[in-house]
Parts: structure tokens; C-alpha cells; sequence
């Protein structure tokens, strides 16, 4: 690497020194790095609680907290992880971080609208948790706000529900400034088709934050207008209907979903052909199956509601496109796997975070289908198998690929490496601890528990028993991988720069980065996935 | 970042569309004066889709941009349609 | 810059001549673009409330609606659709290079959008002062469709108006800039992008004037 002598983005010295160095800063690195610190954070605030809730369900009757404190507690819960980690998520850290380096660009298309994005997203996480404290205490709707208790509540709604409108608005201008990006800041030669899937993945998310947020947005000021003005939406005391703002809510909340999840398989399809040695297996297919889980999970939103009193034929239709949905999802899984075979696979730490992912994610795939038919959501709708099958997706399939992400880009990031030996003891605990704490619930679901409440009949009690050791033993498995990940190595040359072997750009460039990535555009004459060794 | 040729609209051609425009307004009017019941519901909604149609076009410049602008839009308005239709599917059945 | 050999090593540096690399005026539309389209679904998820409601109280929509003045909501109409002429003629006129008219005619935009508002302010005064305004005790007493309506009503037209308030910021930051030259006939990305957000105000309420004061 000839030049070393440039200083790399976290040595850079720009006008500013330090920490307003970092407040200031236009460059998508950074940024992705302001994102990383504020959202891991969160991610342990949100991680504590459902500890908490885990410990206060070891045993019926009351252990720790009071009812009403438990209803904050998972509320809170619920937004701190929902909007402030999964959300945002992989595309705000990795995205922000890995895009422009894998289009050879310099940063994304609007670098102060970026840094804009962050302070929004700072400001809607400042705002949710001071409705904790500030009011009428702590909201104790539930993350989803449902009208009219959302309207009745005496509890600070008002503050969350704007909170998260402005976590919306951050969300859309990330996805607006991630495609502007990618329509117009591609290094030469790199066509549509050449992109990494990575960068597909996050365009069709990108489409989602811009079109289905704004109608969280709306929804959200209207059950703020409705508590303020006392003007009438949704409660049906003045004619209004509450499934309509279910239909409102998860005309959103649904399509978030795949803002989460879709940035993950991204990561994932980035990990596989790199251990694999081999060109990803079907690589039109993954975009195509990115679109289409885009699209046609803009229409899915409906199977949130079979219980909830909507007509017949809605149910049918919404039960008929969920399972449309399960094909990309499904293409995806086949192309992964496709991608293993014949390949001469490197068994190493980021290569099994994606086979965990994979293992999880067909768990909770395959319990989606469950809950998606309408026949046997009516049997364990608003149970424990829904709890289950929501963290085995989201946790399961965000949270695998944000630690794949980790374990994949950090030398990339930091320019050190990490003890791989550790970092797979680690893995191996968490993933115990992982399906010890979630799959009880699955059973616990199915004979009956029901889910938010904050105690439940003896009966149930082995499967909570399993299910808060399971809790602890993640949680070990979380902290040794935190601990491992912060004490890695300084080092430098091939083992930071590229030790994976990886055939994407950010493989050719040093380790950390230089402020500005590439010091000549580069020109692209192949497809992502070729490897050399082959 | 290649310089995409410019195409101006000349101002003639702005105030014929604008003309167009007030026309339309004026027909939906009086259209809705006259009781039609539902058909006039349907007259309105469909002269403002005309009329939005020409701003997309002539004002918003979709007509003499590069396609993918219009591309998208098109796109973007059929969700909505969808999303709405979708949406009133489950009250026409219920109501 | 790199040493290892592959598919995506570098070939030629290229880098077109450009006295601004970092300006691309068609990524500047590109983001407006899609931002109006997030508008768009912003003012979509009100039009679905609208479309439910109304079909489940129609009648009460219907007699509510003809406590709107449809001359108000006319004169508002064409004034809205000559603003939206005005801010286009405006970006002829800068593409031409002639700076006068395009102040001209961006000038009258920002008059047309004020009127505007002058009237809107009128036409909800006359409501307030029957004692119809949101949380009043007489919106209390209305009818569940009556509430329903009016309550769409205030809303979206209350929310279009901070449309129209953005507007009107938007432009008149493209007035000055037009009068320090920093607008120009090479460069006039902040006029045509606030032209496009001005264009969406009047496309919104293209659909909002037959919605609340016409259609029966």
C-alpha cells in the first residue's frame, strides 16, 4: 500500500479536534461509527430491560416490580429496540459505513443531510426516553400505540409518539440520501448489475423508509392531534374506527419489518460467497427477491390483524400475500445454500455468525407461515409463539447479521483484529443462550400463554424458568463478544486490509480507510464476486 | 457527472397548461352543482387526476426529464392507489 | 493505490474536468424527487382516512361539506394554480438567463402563496368565530360523521397550509439567492427543486378542494 502516509479517517484531523471533530463531521464513516456508538448503546438499555422482564417472569406473582412497571418496562423495551436499534439497524451503521466504499464513490450523495439523519435520530431517541420521566409517567401502550387505549392512557403518549415521528423523519432521509447515492455516485463501469447485493439490498430498503415511514409519520400526529386538540380519528365514542389505525400502523409497521431484515440478508449474501470462494449462486434472483419482498411486503400489513375484527375477505387476501412473501425470502435461503455447494468453504468467525443467522431465520420464517395462515393464528395469535416468532426474526435475523457485520467489517473498521479462537466461544454461548431463551416460548405459546402480561397461571412456569436461564447465558455469550470485539489488536498490512480474502471493493482499500476511501476512482471492469483463488 | 441536455419550457407554453388548468377547476364546479349523486363524485376525481397529471407533466417537468423520473412517480402513485384500494376492500365488505 | 491484482483494480484515474465535483445537480432532483414522493404518502395515509370515513358516513360528509364555501375554496384553487405557473415561468426565465423576469415572476409566487394563506385565514376564522375550531365545545356536541369531517378537515388543510409555510420559505431563500447571483442560468438547482416542492402544494391540493368542498 503505497499510501500509508495519507492519515486514515480516524486519525484525520479536520477543523476540528476530538469529539466536535466527530459532532461535525460530513464523513460517512464517521457517521456510520456515531450511529454504531449511539444504536449499541440503546441496544444494551433495551437488552437490560428484557433481562428484567426475563427475571420478572422467572416465577408467577410478583418478584421484582409492580404491574404497572412492567408495562412501562416492555413498552420501553419494545420502542428502545424497535425504532432505536433494529430499525436503524444494519443500514444506518454498515450501510453508512460500506456503501460508497463498495460503489468506489468518496461518501454518500448528501453528506450534511447525513449528519442530518444522526442529530434526528439522536433527537427522536432524546425524546422517547424523556417520556419516561417527563408527564404523566412512563406510556404503557406497548410500542405500538393501539387507538383508543393510546387516546384513554393517562401515561405520557404523546412524547413517545412524537419521539418516534421524528425517528421516522432521520429514517427517510437515510433511505432518500442511501438511492440518491446509488443512482448517481457508482464508480465507472459499474452498472446496476454490478453492484455488490449488499448495496441492492439496502436501494430496496431505501424505498421502503421513503414510502411506507411517512405513513407511520401521519398516523402518529394524528393520535397526537386527537390527545391535543381533542379532535376525533380513531375513537370510536365519536364515530371513529381503532382497525383503522391498525390498517395505518402496520401499513408501516409491516414494511418496517423488512427495513430491518432486508439490510441483514444483505450482510449475510456478502459473508457466504467470501467464505465460500465462490461467486454468489443466483445473483440476479437476490435482487429480484429484494424487490419483491419490498414490494409485496407493502401489502402484507394485514395479517397483524386476523383476530382484530376485519372482514373476511381482507383476512383471506392479507393470510394469501403473506404467504407470497415467504417465496423471495425462501429464494434467498435456496441461493445461500446454493452458494456452499462445491465451494471450498473457510470455516471461520463470520462465516458461522451467517450460518446461525441462517438457522435462526428458518425457525422464525417457518413460524411466520404459522401466524400467517389464518386457521392457526386464531389458536395462537397475541400467545407466546407470536413473542417467539418476532425474536427469532428480529433479534434472530437483525441482530445475527449485525454482529456478522461486526465480526466481518471490524477489522475494516478499526484496522484490528479481533481473537477469533474467543469470538467463536462466544458465538457458540450466545447462540445456546439465544434458542434456550426464545424457543420455550414457542411451546409456552402453544399451550396457551398468553403475551404483555405480567403474570401467568403455575402451569406455565418450567418453560419461564428455561427461558430466564436462557436469558443469562446469552447474555455471558453477548458480553464475551463485546469484550473480545473492544480488545482487539492493532495490526496492519493483509491481516487487517483484507483477511478474508473478500472481492469487494472495500477489500482493495487499506485498513482503517483514508478520509476519502479512494484516492483515485476506481474503474470496475468485473461482477462483485470473482475470486482470484478459484 | 455527464451534463444531461436541458429542455425549456417556453412561457406559452406555461400559460396554456395554467389556462387548461382553470378550465378543468371550472368544470368540476359545475359539474358538482348539478346533482349527479355518485357520478359526480367520479367526474371530480377524475378531472383532479387530469389536472394533477398536467402538473406532473408540463409544470414538475416529467414529460422532459430523464425517464426514470417519470418511472418512478407512475410507480409511486400506483402504491398508493393499491394501498387505499386495499385498505377500503376491508370497510366495503364490513359496512 | 492497490497492489493486488483482480477484477475491480483500478485502470485509468478518471476524473471529469469539473470546476465543482461535488455539485450534481440531477442527484439534488433525484433527492427532492424523492422526498415529494414521501410527502406523497405522507398526505396518501390521510387520504385513505378520508376515503374510509367517508364511505362509512356519507351522508353526514355530504351535508357537512356544504358548510365550506366552495368561492373560498375556488378563488384558493386558481390562485394555487397560477403560483404554480408563476414558480415555473420563473425557472424558464433563469434558464433563459434573464434574471429580472425571473425575479418578477418568483415574486408574484411568494405574493400568490401569501394571499393565500390570508385567505385561509379567514375561511378557518369564520369558523372559529361560529365556535367551530378543534376541542371547542361545539365540535364536541357535532354528530360522529360531522366530527369525523371536520376533524379531516382541520387537519389536512391545517397540515397542507405548513406545506404552504415551507414553500414559501424555500422560495424566498431561491429570491435571494437569484438577487446575489448565487442563482444562476448554469445553476439554479435550489430554485427548480423548491419549484418541484411548490408544484407537490398545488397537486395536494388539487385532490383536497373537490374532496372537502365539492363532491356530494
Amino acid at each position: 500500500m503505497e499510501n500509508k502516509h495519507l492519515p486514515n479517517y480516524l486519525e484525520y484531523q479536520g477543523k476540528y479536534k476530538g469529539l466536535m471533530g466527530w459532532l461535525t463531521t460530513t464523513d460517512h464513516k464517521r457517521i456510520g461509527l456515531l450511529y454504531f456508538y449511539s444504536m449499541f448503546s440503546f441496544f444494551l438499555v433495551g437488552a437490560t430491560l428484557g433481562i428484567l422482564m426475563r427475571l420478572e417472569l422467572i416465577a408467577p406473582g410478583k418478584q421484582l416490580m409492580e404491574a404497572q412497571t412492567y408495562n412501562a418496562l416492555f413498552t420501553l423495551h419494545g420502542l428502545t429496540m424497535i425504532f432505536l436499534f433494529v430499525i436503524p439497524g444494519v443500514a444506518a451503521v454498515f450501510g453508512n459505513f460500506f456503501l460508497p466504499i463498495m460503489l468506489g464513490a468518496k461518501d454518500v450523495a448528501f453528506p450534511k443531510l447525513n449528519l442530518l439523519s444522526w442529530y434526528l435520530y439522536i433527537l427522536g431517541a432524546l425524546i422517547v426516553l424523556s417520556s419516561q420521566f417527563m408527564g404523566d409517567g412512563p406510556p404503557d401502550t406497548g410500542w405500538t400505540f393501539y387507538a383508543p387505549y393510546s387516546l384513554k392512557t393517562q401515561t405520557n403518549v404523546v412524547a413517545a409518539v412524537f419521539g418516534a415521528f421524528v425517528l421516522g423523519f432521520s429514517s427517510i432521509l437515510t433511505g432518500l440520501n442511501f438511492i440518491t447515492t446509488m443512482h448517481r455516485l457508482r464508480a465507472p463501469g459499474m452498472g446496476w448489475k454490478r453492484m455488490p447485493i449488499f448495496a441492492w439490498t439496502l436501494y430496496a430498503t431505501g424505498w421502503i423508509q421513503i414510502l411506507a415511514t411517512p405513513i407511520v409519520g401521519i398516523t402518529l400526529l394524528m393520535i397526537a392531534a386527537e390527545r391535543l386538540l381533542g379532535i376525533g380519528f380513531f375513537d370510536p365514542a365519536i364515530g371513529g374506527d381503532p382497525i383503522l389505525y391498525q390498517h395505518l400502523f402496520w401499513t408501516y409497521s409491516h414494511p418496517a419489518v423488512y427495513i430491518m431484515i432486508l439490510p441483514a440478508m444483505g450482510v449475510i449474501s456478502e459473508i457466504i460467497p467470501t467464505f465460500s470462494r465462490k461467486p454468489i449462486f443466483g445473483y440476479t434472483a437476490l435482487i429480484i427477491s429484494s424487490m419483491a419482498i419490498a414490494f409485496v411486503g407493502y401489502f402484507v400489513w394485514g395479517h397483524h390483524m386476523f383476530t382484530s375484527g376485519m372482514s373476511d375477505s381482507s383476512r383471506w387476501i392479507f393470510s394469501f400475500l403473506s404467504f407470497i412473501v415467504a417465496i423471495p425470502s425462501a429464494v434467498k435461503v435456496f441461493n445461500w445454500t446454493a452458494t456452499l455447494y462445491k465451494g471450498s468453504i473457510r470455516l471461520q468467525t463470520p462465516f458461522w455468525w451467517a450460518m446461525g443467522f441462517i438457522f435462526v431465520f428458518m425457525i422464525g420464517g417457518f413460524s411466520g407461515l404459522v401466524i400467517g395462515s389464518l386457521a392457526t393464528d386464531i389458536h395462537v395469535h397475541d400467545t407466546y409463539f407470536v413473542v417467539a416468532h418476532f425474536h427469532y426474526i428480529v433479534f434472530g435475523g437483525t441482530g445475527f447479521a449485525f454482529f456478522a457485520a461486526m465480526h466481518y467489517w471490524w477489522p475494516k473498521i478499526y484496522g484490528r483484529m479481533y481473537n477469533t479462537k474467543i469470538a467463536n466461544v462466544g458465538l457458540a454461548i450466545f447462540f445456546s443462550g439465544f434458542n434456550i431463551l426464545y424457543f420455550p416460548m414457542f411451546i409456552l405459546g402453544l399451550r396457551g400463554m398468553p403475551r404483555r402480561y405480567y403474570d401467568y397461571l403455575p402451569q406455565f412456569t418450567d418453560g419461564n424458568v428455561i427461558s430466564t436461564i436462557g436469558s443469562w447465558i446469552m447474555i455471558t455469550g453477548l458480553l464475551i463478544l463485546i469484550v473480545n470485539l473492544a480488545k482487539a489488536k492493532k495490526m496492519t498490512g493483509k491481516a487487517v486490509d483484507d483477511p478474508w480474502d473478500g472481492s469487494t471493493l472495500e477489500w482493495k482499500i487499506q485498513s482503517p480507510p483514508t478520509l476519502e476511501n479512494f484516492e483515485e476512482i476506481p474503474v470496475i471492469t468485473g461482477g462483485p464476486y470473482e475470486y482470484k483463488d478459484r | 457527472m455527464s451534463k444531461e441536455p436541458n429542455h425549456i419550457s417556453g412561457y406559452k407554453d406555461h400559460l396554456m397548461i395554467l389556462g387548461v388548468l382553470i378550465l378543468l377547476t371550472i368544470i368540476t364546479v359545475a359539474i358538482t352543482q348539478v346533482e349527479l349523486t355518485a357520478l359526480n363524485t367520479a367526474a371530480a376525481l377524475f378531472i383532479a387526476a387530469l389536472k394533477a397529471t398536467l402538473v406532473l407533466l408540463y409544470f414538475m417537468h416529467l414529460k422532459f426529464d430523464q425517464k426514470v423520473f417519470l418511472i418512478m412517480t407512475v410507480l409511486v402513485l400506483i402504491l398508493i392507489a393499491a394501498v387505499i384500494g386495499i385498505t377500503v376492500i376491508d370497510y366495503i365488505d364490513r359496512y | 493505490m492497490n497492489t493486488k491484482t483482480g477484477n475491480m483494480e483500478n485502470v485509468i484515474q478518471t476524473h471529469p474536468a469539473h470546476p465543482d465535483i461535488h455539485r450534481d445537480d440531477t442527484a439534488s432532483k433525484l433527492g427532492m424527487w424523492l422526498f415529494i414522493f414521501s410527502e406523497l404518502l405522507l398526505f396518501g395515509g390521510l387520504f385513505i382516512v378520508y376515503s374510509v370515513y367517508r364511505y362509512m358516513n356519507h351522508v353526514a360528509f355530504d351535508l357537512a361539506h356544504r358548510e365550506l364555501s366552495v368561492t373560498v375554496g375556488l378563488i384558493n384553487t386558481i390562485i394555487l394554480l397560477i403560483s404554480s405557473a408563476t414558480v415555473a415561468m420563473s425557472i424558464t426565465a433563469i434558464q433563459k438567463n434573464d434574471k429580472k423576469a425571473s425575479l418578477i415572476f418568483l415574486s408574484a409566487t411568494i405574493l400568490l402563496a401569501v394571499i393565500f394563506l390570508i385567505n385561509k385565514y379567514f375561511e378557518w376564522g369564520s369558523k372559529f368565530e361560529h365556535g367551530m375550531y378543534p376541542g371547542s365545545d361545539l365540535m364536541g356536541m357535532l354528530s360522529n360523521g360531522d366530527m369525523l369531517f371536520f376533524s379531516l378537515y382541520f387537519f389536512m388543510t391545517g397540515l397542507h397550509a405548513v406545506h404552504i409555510l415551507i414553500g414559501l420559505g424555500l422560495l424566498s431563500a431561491s429570491l435571494i439567492k437569484i438577487r446575489k447571483n448565487k442563482i444562476r442560468s448554469d445553476k439554479y438547482s435550489l430554485l427548480e427543486n423548491s419549484g418541484l416542492y411548490w408544484h407537490l402544494v398545488d397537486l395536494i391540493w388539487i385532490f383536497l378542494f373537490p374532496l372537502f368542498y365539492l363532491i356530494h
